[in-house]
This record gives structure tokens, sequence and C-alpha cells, in this order.
């Protein structure tokens, strides 16, 4: 298992490489260094002094891949690729536009992320397989027809509706939370209440449909019979069998996405002002802070990698005929 | 000629992907397995509905796509000087839409409104001032002080209906005509037939469908150019046309998207598939490193590069018109880029099936080439795959424009759309009382489109996956 743990974070790294050339060429290539610098500057001040001092002020001013002017293996180091690019694989991250320490503000940020995170997708998990399992256990029958009929309409709504939809039903109309905003320890929990249930039931239709076929696929198996004819209830056979056998192609789409928790979710940090990852992007994107965005590129991709490791080593734990080698 | 015909980029993709539509229906017809699993999509009433739904939306979408600009009115007598057109591009649909597009008020108000939302200081005629709601210019003027708003609205509302029954009538009585040839029996017969839900195809769903959507259509452009229906936004413009106008933003994105996505996702998943080796490495290297940065950071990436390179050239474009319409279709670009990978993955794994299966062995014992091979065995062999991939991917890409636009990686703040009706509404939430309808009216029209994009996708899938038979 430790050989092909190994194996499989050595073949990370040519990956982590493609995604680190790929943002240096979108973010170097297609637009110079001086094309940005134009841009933050503005067109009424982009001096070629300006720019130059710009660019120095921040570490811009080198070569892209070749530094002629150093020797030796400066020749190759001392140039931007190195300096802005493979120096995040050290977690270098470099200042944002605003003279903040990346890697610091990263640190910092994670936590309230997770926070939100972190109940979102367990609740969102266990409410979604609940629910798949019972419209199954109502196979057939009206329940089905109209639950599936609901999980169709939750799914077409967008997820701001949602957002939107319950700061003005829950915290506006009935005043029972805060709109938005965050505290630290025990009183978290008043601000994070209503962005989790948010992301909950913004979850629910889509989640609910794909669980509910994949466990209609898993029913017409012959266990399943078999364990009816031994007298099971249906409960039973729902909950101890046909889920325990699910677990396959549940960890499939779950495990994945677990490391990129730390990562936050976009709008919901974003319309409850809450200081972590995702409204951090978000800043960053809207203040076009392009360092910023590079680190959160390179981590996004990074813990993705990380979440496909954790799927195999999660089949084995499940299933014993599994072995990884 | 009092115009000049413009074509956008995107118009012109349009009506590329609506002929081919129209080529796949023609390869269709002649085809009895798609005849068979397009049958099957037709006899689904609620697949009906959603697509003479989903066809309403088109009409809109593609009267929005007809470009064109005004020709200025000359000055002084020169009727020899050469012919100045407006700056500002309009298209059919605005034209249909005159009255919404020109009634515009101060700012806010109420749908079926009098007043503006607002109170104002205004002059009275007798000397002072006071704090009242100010008279719209535009809603609500026809009536005299004292009649009833409601009575009037409702007396045109029904007015209406008698043109939405005439016209429903003529699209029954064309329709009975067809199946009445079609089963070769008397038109009373076929049209006991739609009504009763006998017929092959689920007529009575598509005319129940169209009958709501041409009372709906009726109503409005009874109601529209007296009132605003949906009321004023912030700078006056009312809501009921902004939210035609974001219909086409919506399928822009939705279908351009795919046409982009579709050559790379088939050439290589196949490609990958079938040809093995280093072939396979090289493209499974690909995707997978695409498909490893999150989608939102890879798209926010490239639209802030292609923002700079727009904005450093402005000499590249005419007209505003034609940078927001570059940026709608670099947009479409970005998203298809980095969305072909998931296709790309199926259609590898189902190849690889393929390849192994005796009419492709045989085709390569008699010697056929591997390009021979891909297109004749291959392709159509995972075409259903596409097809339900494309359909699917829709309304995710409708909704996900909101998003985008939401976050400021979207499109062009010029170009209306949901997305940035919903980011102009969003801001006014905090008001008391509240604003609600641009939101209420942008979640109503987002809601109709994707909510009918997802139950035909879902017939489609059912029809065309041999999983699900």
């Amino acid at each position: 298992m430790s050989a092909y743990l190994l194996r499989r974070l050595l073949y990370a790294v040519p990956i982590l490489l493609g995604v680190n050339l790929l943002t240096f060429l979108l973010f170097f290539m297609v637009n110079s260094p001086d094309d940005m610098a134009r841009i933050q500057l503005g067109a009424k001040y982009a001096t070629p002094e300006a720019i130059e001092r710009w660019k120095a002020g921040r570490g811009y001013d080198k070569p892209m891949f070749m530094n002629t002017q150093r020797e030796g293996v400066a020749c190759l180091t001392d140039t931007l690729f190195v300096s802005k690019s493979l120096s995040m694989f050290a977690f270098d991250f470099g200042h944002a536009d605003d003279g903040h320490d990346i890697a610091h503000e990263i640190r910092d940020r994670m936590g309230p992320s997770l926070a939100i995170a972190l109940p979102s997708f367990l609740l969102s998990l266990a409410a979604t397989i609940t629910f798949a399992l019972l419209l199954v256990f109502f196979r057939a029958t009206a329940i089905d027809f109209w639950g599936v009929a609901i999980c169709v309409m939750l799914m077409s709504i967008s997820s701001m509706f949602y957002i939107i939809g319950g700061q003005w039903l829950v915290a506006k109309l009935w005043a029972l939370v805060p709109i938005s905003g965050y505290a630290g320890g025990l009183d978290a929990a008043r601000f994070l209440i209503l962005p989790v249930l948010i992301s909950v039931v913004g979850g629910l239709g889509a989640g609910t449909r794909w669980y509910r076929t994949l466990f209609l696929e898993e029913i017409s198996r012959d266990y399943v019979r078999t364990a009816r004819a031994k007298g099971l209830s249906e409960l039973a056979v729902l909950f101890r069998h046909v889920l325990k056998n699910a677990l396959i192609p549940i960890l499939t789409g779950v495990v994945v996405v677990i490391p990129s928790l730390f990562m936050g979710s976009l709008l919901v940090e974003s319309f409850f002002a809450v200081p972590g990852l995702g409204s951090y992007t978000i800043e960053a994107i809207q203040a076009q802070d392009f360092a910023v965005v590079r680190a959160m590129v390179f981590i996004g991709s990074l813990l993705y990698i990380v979440g496909l490791v954790l799927t195999d080593i999660s089949y084995t734990l499940v299933d014993p005929r599994v072995r990884l080698g | 000629m009092n115009i000049q015909p413009i074509f956008l980029w995107t118009d012109i993709l349009l009506f590329v992907l609506l002929s081919c539509m129209f080529a796949l229906v023609w390869h269709a017809r002649r085809h009895e397995p798609l005849r068979a699993a397009w049958r099957q999509v037709g006899r689904n009433p609620v697949a009906m509905a959603a697509a003479v739904v989903l066809l309403a939306f088109a009409a809109i979408g593609l009267l929005d796509s007809l470009h064109y600009r005004e020709r200025l009115p000359e000055r002084g007598g020169e009727t020899s000087a050469p012919a100045v057109y407006s700056t500002e591009v309009l298209s059919a649909l605005d034209a249909l839409l005159a009255p919404l597009r020109r009634n515009t008020e101060k700012t806010y108000s109420a749908p079926f409104a009098r007043a503006l939302f607002q109170k104002e200081t205004v002059e009275l005629d007798g000397g002072g001032q006071a704090r009242i709601h100010p008279p719209l210019q535009h809603g609500a003027r026809h009536l005299q002080a004292g009649e009833s708003l409601a009575a009037d609205v409702l007396l045109r509302a029904v007015g209406a209906l008698p043109f939405a029954l005439a016209a429903s009538l003529l699209f029954a009585l064309g329709l009975a005509v067809v199946v009445a040839r079609a089963r070769r029996c008397g038109l009373i017969e076929a049209l006991r037939l739609i009504a009763r839900g006998q017929t092959a195809l689920a007529w009575r769903a598509a005319l129940a469908t169209s009958f709501l959507i041409a009372a709906l259509a009726a109503i409005l452009t009874a109601l529209a150019p007296l009132y605003h229906v949906f009321g004023t936004d912030k700078v006056g413009q009312d809501v009921l046309y902004l939210s035609l106008k974001s219909v086409r933003t919506g399928l822009v994105i939705g279908t351009l998207t795919t046409l982009v996505m579709l050559p790379f996702a088939i050439v290589f998943g196949i490609a990958a598939g079938y040809l093995g080796g280093w072939v396979d490495d090289a493209i499974q290297y690909l995707y997978t490193v695409l498909s490893s940065i999150p989608g939102v950071l890879l798209i926010a990436a490239a639209v802030l590069m292609m923002q700079v390179v727009i904005d450093l050239h402005p000499q590249w474009f005419g007209t505003a018109a034609e940078r927001s319409d570059a940026r709608l279709l670099a947009l479409c670009f970005i998203l298809g880029i980095t969305s072909w990978t998931g296709l790309c993955r199926l259609l590898r794994g189902e190849t690889l099936k393929l390849r192994e299966l005796e009419y492709v062995q045989a085709a390569r014992a008699f010697g056929a080439s591997a390009a021979a091979i891909l297109r004749r065995h291959i392709l159509p062999n995972v075409m259903h795959i596409v097809l339900i991939t494309v359909v699917i991917d829709f309304s995710g890409l409708v909704l996900a424009e909101a998003v985008l636009s939401y976050v400021g990686i979207g499109v062009d703040p010029n170009t209306t759309s949901f997305g940035t009706m919903i980011n102009m509404a969003r801001a006014e939430l905090a008001r008391d009382p509240m604003v609600w309808w641009s939101l209420t009216a942008a979640f109503a029209f987002m809601l109709t489109l994707v909510l009918a994009a997802n139950l035909l996708a879902d017939a489609v899938r059912d029809a065309f996956d041999p999983r699900r038979s």
C-alpha cells in the first residue's frame, strides 16, 4: 500500500506541473507583465517609468524562462517561471497586491471556510441519502413520482435564489439569525446556521435524484432478492444491505470533494460575508489580483489530486476485495 | 434602406447551430432507430410540453439575434451625404418591443404602479413644495384620476384572451389535419383523438402548453405597452423588457458552449479510446490537468486574461455591442474549453468497450483504416452519449452564467442577462420596503427555462440511454 501511495503521489507531480505551466502561460504569456501593469495603474498613469517601477516592486522585472544575464544555474532559476510559478510547490505564494502574505492569509481563512463547508457537506450527505432511500422505499408510488418532481424543481432553481430567499425569509422576515457576518468561537454558531441550512437545501434536489438512481440500480441485484426472501423487512434491506453495497459508487463521488472543502464555497461565503477562502477568491477576482488567483488555482488542483488518492484508499476500507498495489 | 443589418459573431454561430439542428432532424427522419427514440420522447407529455416552452424561448432568442442599426435622420437637406447609422445596435425583438424599450421611467416603480416607488420633492403649482410619489411618465398614464386600475387591467387581460384562443384553435386544426392524414380518418375524429390524448405523440400536452403561452403572450401584449407589468429597475428600464432580452444570453451560453466543446470532446475522446498507447496517455494527461483545476477558478483565470486583452485593444470593436458580443463569445469558448473533459472521459470509456466488439474487429480484419472505423463504426455508436450530455449540460450552463456574472467573470455588464439582473437587484434587497420585482422576474424566467430544459433532458436520456429501457 505504501508503495502504491508513493507511486500515486509521484504521478501527481507531472499533473501539478501541468497545472503550474498552464496557469503560467495564462497569466504571463497571454498578457505580458507590462499589460498587467498598464491595467493596474490605469491608462492615465501608465508611463514607461511607472510600469518599470510597478514590475520591479512586485518582482515581475525578470525574463520568462531564460535569464541570459545570469550565469550557471541562476540563468534558469532567476526567471519569472521559477520565482513566480514553480515556487508554489514550496507553498511560497508571494504577496497579494495589497501587500499581504498570501500563505498567511490562506491559513487564517481556512478555519471559517471549513466551519461552513464541513457541516454543510455532512448534513447534506446524510439528508440526500436518507431522502433517496425513502424514495426508493416508496418506489413506483405517487410519493416517488412527486418526490422526483420536487427534486427536478429544486434542481432548476439557481443557487443564488436559495441564498437570497433564505436570507430574506429566515434572517429578515423572521429575524431568527443575523443576515450576514461572522464571529469566532462559540458565537459563530449563530452566524453559521443559515448558510449551512441553505447549502443543504440547495443541494437537495440534484443529490437526492443522483442517489435514487444509484440505489435503484443496486436494488435489482440478486442479493437484494435473497435478503427479502430471508424475510428481512424492506427497511432493513435498504439501510443495511443496499446502502452498504452502494458505498463504492457513493465514495467515488463524495471522497474526492472532501479536501476541497478547505476552499470553501464562493457564493455562500460572499453573500454571508464570511471571511473564508471562498470570499477571498471572489475578492481577488473582482480586484483582478492575479497573484491570489494563481495561488488558489494551484491549491485547488492540489486538493483535488489529494482527493483522488483518498478515494482509492477509501475503496480498500469499504471493500476488502480491493487491494492497492 | 433605413437599416443596416449587423451580423454579430454569436448571431452567425446561433444560426449555424440552427441549421445543424435542421440537418440532424433530416438525418434522424431517415434512420429508423433514431426515429423510434425520438418518437419515444414525443410520446411523453411532459417532454412535449417542455419542448413547446423551449421553442417559445428559442423564438425569442432568435428574434433577438437579428441585429441591425438604424439610419440617423439626415441633417439639413444634404440628401447626397453618405448614410450615417446610429451606433446603437438593435434587434428584431427590440423593434417588436419598442414601446417597452422606450417607456423608461426615472427609477424604481412597482409592477402595475401608477407612481414612482420613492418619494420625491416636487414643486407645487401654487408655489411651495411637497414630498409625494411622483406619477409615472408612461405606466398607467391612460387612466383618469378616479379610474380603477384593477378593473382596467382585468378588462384588458380578458379582452386579450379571445386572440389566444383563436391562435390555439388554428394550431389545433392544423394538428388535426396532420393527425387525420396520418391515421386516414376524418377531421372530427382526429380532433377527438387529440382531446382524449390518444394520438401517437402527446399532442394534447403540446396544445395545452401552447395555449398557456399564447394566453400569456396575448395578455402581455395587451398590458405591457400601458403598464410596467414587472415594474422598472433602478434606471427606470422595464423589467419585462430586460427579462426577455436576457433569454438570448442564456440560450447563447447554453448552446454555443456545447458547440465549442463538442469537437474537442469527440475527437479526443474516441481517439484516446480507440488508438490507445501514447495518444491515450497524452490525452488523459491533458484532461486530468484541466479537470484537476476547480472549474470556477480556471474560468476566472481565463476570463480575467481575456478582459485584459479586450481592455487593451479597444480598436478591435466598432460598437459597444460588438465588444459585449466578443466577450460573450469568449465566455462560451472558455466555458467550452473548461468543460469538455467530462464528455471526453465518457466517450473514451465507451470507445474502449466498442473497440473489442465483433463488428469493429471484423472491420479491422477487412483492412479498414482507423479513420474509417472511427467514422463509420465508433462515432455513430457513441452519439447517444453526446446527445444526452448536450441536453443535460444546457440547463447547468444557464445556471452557471448567473453565478459567473455575479462573481464578476460572466458576461459584459452591458449585456442583459439573468446574472446581471440578479446582481443589480441584489443590492436593493436591504431597502425597506423591498424592491422584489426584478428578482422575481429573473427567478420566474430562469426557472421556466431551466425546468423545461431539465424535463426534456430527462425524456431524451430515457429514450436514448440503452441502459434505461
